[in-house]
């Protein structure tokens, strides 16, 4: 054979295992209005920067015939690329070859780009779509899956993992996405579950939509295992390539800087917060009062909106926000918000991402359902995060900062670097009114109007105590500032932290309340 | 373009502000009554053994209900009279539905 008939030879191989499961099982894919394999990583990677491997893998099933079938690629696309120039680690799915499902040598493609991922300490997207185990390779398929796990978890803070559900994802392999930093899902077409709808009939009698189990909305909303979500597969791609622009390559790198620019004028930091402080304002208008372009990039935007947490830039450099939100539940921590809000702070503090965290919040979520659910072992994650976490931590209180709060939202006595606060901070062991009705309690039962009487000291507790000049008086605010100076003092903190350092004391590693 | 706020009360106050779908939907604590035997499991009555107006004795098997592919037998928690079986044999149940109520 000439070289050129060898080329030839080449060219066709790859064209026909590059068709995957064949024209009609592509068909199908867009009916069901998804992309291929193939052309989801072209959309997310630069253009002409994807470069195959192990195209000419095949499965390893022996058994039910398995022999006599081809499956191209074992049903599962990998490779390397770029995004914005930077470069990443991929796989991919393709549920058009037996269903995307899982056997010994698919998984051994992921893995190999895993090993391959952690090694060149470059981030990892891995696209779902599958139908789960390849029951006919029985055991092995199960051994791949604990081997994508095991892998997903060490390299879990070193190298960032992205997963992107874009079709079905159940049973046991819904646990490398839950084991990843980032979980993407897209409206009608993600569906994670670990039981399916048709086991949940037969076993409970119980009946429920696909969709209502496990769809899209249901993980970001309710269940809070997805962090991101788009309306198309180009939303969730766009989210994607954005995400990536934020973080660094790896926990010993740090997020590239871009050139700064002011916020927009159209966000007014002083006139974002309410004269009556019972009245709601939207957090998100103060952060892009203080980002670059006004840029915030929101993580888990629909889950536990009481907290907002995500990304944006000071002076050109990547910071994560940790935010109370007023306009829902008042700001307050519960449950939902503190493992929220934990886990993120985590996030930065392995990959090298200052904190910026902008405290209003009148303390913790009451009620029994809270208290039953673990409010304590929950709420206890937010200290241990910030405690834990020795990035740059910067906190600018901007209103309530009461009781149990107060402590959790990166205080100076969890370490912070720099907490400052806005003259309209109210900072004080509790809220002006429980307050008054303890410390003035005999005054008020004594008292011919006991309302007023409590109206009286409820106002004198305010002026004395809800304001930021005690706990400025006692060093753990080190400076009260104007709100118009938040975005300079931020850019100057960040600037003297750069080259923070702090030694832990040597241990395997902490026991967090998960 | 004044929103409706709803009012939202903490211990340290009363304020103004949005809820979620979550919070609309969680489940206000109730005490438990141990004179309503529920399921604790969703599953299949396979048998019943008492009727309404029956004593029974602490103990005794009052039904059995598969779940998970397990039979539980489900035992008269204090001695007492059934005062109403609400479930029959064959009967799919899901989690906390009421079987028996004794007095």
């Amino acid at each position: 054979m000439s070289l050129k008939r060898n080329i030839q030879d080449l060219r066709k191989r790859k064209i026909e295992v590059q068709k995957g499961g064949g024209d009609e099982a592509i068909e199908k894919q867009a009916a069901m209005g998804k992309l291929t394999a193939r052309e989801r990583i072209l959309a997310i990677l630069d253009e002409n920067s994807f470069h195959e491997y192990d195209l000419f893998v095949e499965h390893l099933a022996h058994d039910f015939d398995m022999e006599k079938k081809v499956l191209h690629g074992d049903g599962v696309v990998t490779g390397t690329g770029t995004i914005d120039g930077s470069p990443i680690c991929i796989y991919a799915q393709d549920f058009t070859v037996a269903g995307g499902s899982l056997g010994l040598g698919h998984a051994r493609k992921i893995t190999k780009i895993m090993d391959h991922a952690l090694k060149m300490r470059v981030p990892l997207i891995g696209i779902n779509d599958s139908g789960g185990a390849r029951i006919q390779e029985g055991v092995n398929s199960l051994a791949g899956y604990g081997e994508i796990f095991f892998r997903n978890t060490i390299s879990s803070g070193v190298i960032p993992q992205l997963s992107v559900i874009l079709g079905p994802c159940a049973g046991g392999a819904v646990y490398s996405p839950a084991l990843t930093d980032f979980v993407f899902v897209v409206e009608n077409i993600s569906k994670m579950f670990i039981t399916g709808p048709n086991v949940i009939k037969t076993v409970l009698g119980e009946e429920i939509s696909m969709e209502e189990l496990g769809g899209a909305k249901v993980h970001c909303e309710i269940a809070g295992n997805a962090h991101f979500y788009a309306k198309s597969e180009q939303e969730c791609f766009e989210q994607i390539k954005s995400l990536i622009k934020y973080i660094p390559r790896n926990n010993t790198d740090k997020a590239a800087r871009i050139e700064t620019k002011e916020p927009l004028k159209k966000y007014k930091i002083e006139d974002v917060v309410p004269n009556d402080p019972k009245y709601p304002y939207d957090i998100k208008d103060i952060i892009k009062s203080i980002t670059d372009s006004s840029e915030f990039f929101e993580v888990m935007e629909l889950y536990a909106p009481n907290i907002v947490i995500g990304f944006g830039r000071i002076d050109g450099n990547t910071c994560g926000f940790v935010a109370n939100q007023p306009m829902y539940l008042a700001g307050v921590l519960d449950c939902d918000s503190s493992d929220k809000a934990a886990r993120f702070i985590r996030y930065c503090d392995a990959f090298n991402i200052p904190i910026i965290t902008l405290e209003d919040m009148p303390g913790y979520l009451p009620g029994a359902d809270q208290e039953h659910m673990g409010v304590i072992r929950h709420g206890a994650k937010i200290l241990y995060a910030y405690s834990e976490a020795t990035v740059p931590k910067i906190t600018v209180i901007i209103r309530k900062a009461y009781g149990g709060g107060y402590i959790a939202m990166n205080s100076r006595h969890l370490r912070a670097d720099f907490v400052f606060a806005w003259p309209t901070a109210e900072i004080a062991v509790m809220g002006p009114e429980g307050a008054a009705n303890i410390v003035f309690r005999k005054e008020i039962m004594e008292a011919e109007d006991s309302n007023a009487m409590r109206k009286q000291k409820i106002e004198e507790y305010k002026e004395k105590f809800a304001n930021p000049y005690v706990a400025a008086g006692k060093g753990y605010v080190d400076q009260v500032i104007e709100p118009s100076e938040t975005r300079s003092m931020l850019i100057h903190a960040l600037s003297v932290s750069t080259n923070k350092t702090i030694q832990m004391p040597l241990k395997k590693h902490g026991i967090p309340p998960f | 373009m004044e929103e409706e706020f709803q009012t939202f009360s903490t211990s340290e106050g009363v304020f103004l502000t949005r809820t979620t779908k979550k919070f609309q939907n969680r489940k206000a604590w109730a005490e438990p009554n141990p004179k309503m035997i529920s399921a604790s499991i969703p599953g299949t009555v396979l048998d019943v053994y008492v009727k309404a107006g029956q004593i029974v004795k602490k103990g005794e098997t009052i039904l059995l209900l598969e779940a998970m592919k397990m039979q539980n037998q489900i035992v008269m928690p204090f001695d007492g009279k059934v005062k109403k079986v609400y479930v029959k044999a064959e009967e799919k149940i899901p989690k906390n539905h009421l079987m028996v109520e004794i007095v």
